[in-house]
């Protein structure tokens, strides 16, 4: 392998990093809520079968809810208490989810430890990351079971774990790679038992040099390598970090394993590590709080269900020049309105942004300038699916793309004329889909 | 708690530090050394014309936007770099108020009608240049200064100083060309004259209009520019190679390339137009590729009007032409998309 051979991908945009606020901050385990409030819709698919009613004990790691159909994942209470209501309340994706709201009781928890466990097999981890209901902890939250179950036919032969952490501010998959390092790798091996595969990479941005240098050792005598990867905004994305590491191009409208591959995050292989040897379930995760208008920045260990208000307050409280909070990363992250909102499954970060970050931007004129297009890591053309789609020609916008876009935001990042165009973007895909199921009815109607 | 205060927004979250002010203002700022250069030039009248013209420019798109009820967008920097573009194109003796009709001609029926900065499909700039150059054409053509300490042309030969090097490079060329042996000896003789003086063309101690004469103030604008990200390199390089490259090949007067590449490039409004016109991005396409096509096609129309056409100069015609084909460009132009299906081998 040549020796300047760089990791990276084509477009892209480098904003400042900002994870020195919080990435010297050891893993710190916040108490658990008195009040959780657990959305049963905390992942992409069906929402979860409730299986509890109000009045009902619960115990910490008890499954509360249950996944409906394939693609859909388990719920689990994440504190000991009683089942109060059952209510539909915000969550911190701006949708509304039925929500099991548990009250704390003094019981005293059980913890859950590490087991020797021989002679895995492939089924055993797969049916156990299902009933511990994992699913995508990087923010996407897709369940787990369902990308190692590869239809008939595909063949996987590579699997990649993705430690670019590319958005800024965030150091919860950072502090996992050097804190819990051999359970990470457990993990991952896991994994690689789950897929049958040969080929294992661990991509990790050459902004956090001792987590390169910490995991290639640890995996000296694993069949994993290790790949320091270019740092650029958005390396961590599934189809820019495998295109860095194998130079293949996941085809337009497919998935990453029809070139044979699995992207899994750090996150979820810690959590798979948990589920099968501690018999764990999903009940908590790691997450960043951070942003200048944070007090103390921390990386937690926090509850599913624990309200980010509580959570903010634990981290020493807002700022008064406080803007913005956000979940997840400024560049994909969901902006809450809401402090009560829970904790949830997809919650890698929560933020807050004063006034020297963000602003409420004034939409200008497109000048033609072309900086969507260079920095478009999929070869769109941003700025002409805004124009098509603020005139309602929706073909046009599949034409330029749209349903290729991966809304990583690096378009509207560096619009001088500050438009919204990932925004328009999904305008236009949500249209495209919606005139799809349309002609899709009308064509029913008519055989019928 | 804050909690009332939240703002609301479709992601990402928050933005870089580039706005079009910010680009425009820029902009502005690399064009002052080079009109402090033509006030050294040409003395007052250069630094008054160009004056008027930015004057006239913000108080058309004000007056303008007041009357269309829009938020005023003279803060943007867009309407000074009209005016000042403008100016630069003009001879440094015309009258006060061509300037002042230019300008407001610009941004009127260049830009505002179009509905702002943005949406106009011309340069505004070279739209009022246009309108001036049909309209007062003596004015336009003839009004020219020696530059301080020199002559027009910047040949000190008997009868050929008071023209520009390009009109004499023009005219002589067609001596040369009708092949009378006594003017033959002459032209030939002012042809190579000015192709002797490409450093003068290149510092820009030569007649011209007002903030065309010197290629290196260009440059090191453009170069800046370039280096800010807010001009792609790729439209002035293709545009001054295919007008240099054209030139030399078809401009002598000794048959196929006997022409002079260095005066080519740096005669005229070449460098201007290269750098601060053809580049704006409102009017010229938003793909790389696109681009070159763009530029490489007004460097052919440039050197065509050059050597062919009724006019000395065909740089501002150029790029108006080439501004018409932008739309055209863009869509056709388009990059694949990342893992867009390849053909089958």
């Amino acid at each position: 392998m040549a020796l300047f051979k760089k990791y990276t991908f084509k477009g892209g945009v480098h904003p400042d990093d900002r994870k020195n606020l919080s990435s010297g901050q050891a893993i710190e385990i916040m108490p658990p809520p008195k009040i959780a409030y657990i959305p049963v819709q905390q992942h992409i698919g069906a929402p979860a079968t409730i299986l509890v009613k109000p009045g009902d004990e619960v115990k910490k790691g008890q499954l509360i809810a249950q996944a409906s159909g394939f693609v859909s994942a388990n719920i689990h209470s994440s504190i000991n208490g009683i089942v109060k209501k059952i209510e539909n309340l915000n969550t911190p994706i701006g949708r509304k989810s039925q929500t099991i709201i548990i009250e704390r009781n003094d019981e005293s928890e059980t913890d859950f430890d590490e087991q020797h466990i021989e002679n895995l097999d492939k089924k055993y981890i797969i049916e156990k990351i299902k009933e511990a209901g994992i699913v995508g902890l990087g923010g996407a939250t897709f369940p787990t079971h369902v990308k190692l179950s590869p239809p008939p036919g595909k063949s996987i032969d590579t699997l990649i774990i993705n430690g670019a952490e590319c958005e800024p501010y965030l150091t919860c998959d950072y502090r996992i790679m050097i804190e819990k390092t051999e359970d990470f790798l457990k993990g991952v091996m896991l994994l690689k038992t789950a897929l049958e595969v040969d080929n294992v990479y661990i991509g990790i941005e050459k902004n956090k040099p001792d987590a390169i240098h910490k995991l290639t050792e640890a995996t000296a005598n694993l069949p994993i390598k290790v790949i320091g990867l270019e740092v650029k905004y958005p390396q961590g994305a599934e189809k820019q970090l495998i295109y860095a590491i194998l130079k293949k191009e996941v085809p337009s409208g497919g998935l990453p394993l029809d070139v044979g591959v699995v992207v899994q995050n750090v996150g979820t292989a810690y959590a798979i590590y948990e589920a099968i040897y501690k018999n764990k379930n999903l009940y908590e995760r790691v997450l960043t709080v951070s942003g200048e208008g944070i007090k103390n920045p921390k990386n937690l260990l926090v509850r599913i269900g624990t309200p980010i208000a509580e959570v903010i307050e634990y981290c020493g409280g807002l700022k008064d020049d406080t803007i913005k909070v956000i979940n997840g990363g400024p560049m994909m992250g969901i902006a809450i309105f809401d402090l009560n909102v829970p904790v949830i499954k997809g919650t890698s970060g929560i933020l807050a942004l004063t006034k020297e970050q963000t602003a409420i931007y004034e939409e200008h004129n497109c000048i033609s300038c072309g900086r969507c297009v260079d920095v478009c890591p999929m070869n769109l053309v941003p700025t002409m699916i805004m124009k098509n789609i603020k005139k309602d020609f929706t073909e046009e916008t599949e034409k330029y793309g749209a349903m290729d876009c991966i809304e990583c935001g690096s378009c509207a990042y560096v619009c001088p004329a500050k438009i919204n165009l990932v925004h328009y973007i999904r305008l236009a895909k949500s249209t495209i889909i919606a005139n799809r199921r349309k002609a899709q009815q009308t064509k029913g109607a008519s055989n019928g | 708690m804050v909690d009332n205060k939240l703002i609301i927004s479709s992601s990402p979250q928050w933005r870089d530090n580039e706005s079009i002010p910010k680009i425009m203002w820029t902009v502005n700022a690399t064009l002052v050394p080079i009109w402090a250069f033509s006030i050294y030039l040409y003395g007052f009248p250069a630094f008054w014309i160009t004056f008027l013209a930015i004057i006239s420019a913000i108080i058309t798109e004000h007056i303008i936007t007041k009357l269309l009820h829009k938020p005023s967008t003279i803060s943007d920097g867009s309407a000074v770099v009209t005016g000042i573009l403008l100016a630069f194109n003009l001879p440094p003796d015309v009258p006060f108020w061509i300037p002042i009709i230019g300008s407001f001609v610009a941004i009127a029926i260049g830009k505002q009608i179009f509905g702002g900065l943005g949406n106009n499909p011309l340069n505004p700039a070279l739209v009022g240049r246009a309108f001036l150059m049909a309209s007062w054409p003596v004015e336009m053509t003839s009004k020219w200064l020696a530059p301080h300490g020199g002559t027009l042309s910047g040949l000190t030969l008997q009868g050929f100083t008071g023209a520009t090097p390009l009109n004499i490079y023009k005219i002589n060329l067609a001596a040369i060309k009708a092949d009378t042996t006594e003017i033959n000896i002459a032209a030939t003789k002012a042809i190579n004259g000015l192709y002797a003086n490409w450093q003068k063309l290149f510092i820009g101690n030569i007649g011209g209009c007002i903030g065309e004469t010197s290629a290196l103030l260009i440059l090191l604008g453009g170069l800046f520019l370039i280096y800010k990200k807010y001009i792609d390199w790729r439209v002035p390089f293709t545009y001054i190679l295919t007008v240099g490259f054209l030139g030399w090949m078809f401009g002598g007067y000794q048959g196929l390339f006997s022409g002079n590449f260095l005066f080519h490039i740096f005669s005229g409004g070449l460098f201007l137009g290269a750098f601060y016109m053809l580049t704006d991005m409102v009017t010229s396409p938003i793909t790389k590729k696109g681009r070159i096509i763009f530029a490489a096609g007004a460097g052919v129309i440039a050197i065509t009007i050059r050597l062919a056409g009724g006019y000395p100069e065909g740089v501002s015609y150029s790029i108006l032409l080439m501004n018409l084909v932008v739309p055209l460009i863009d869509r056709y132009v388009k990059p694949t998309k990342f893992g867009e299906v390849k053909n089958e081998k």
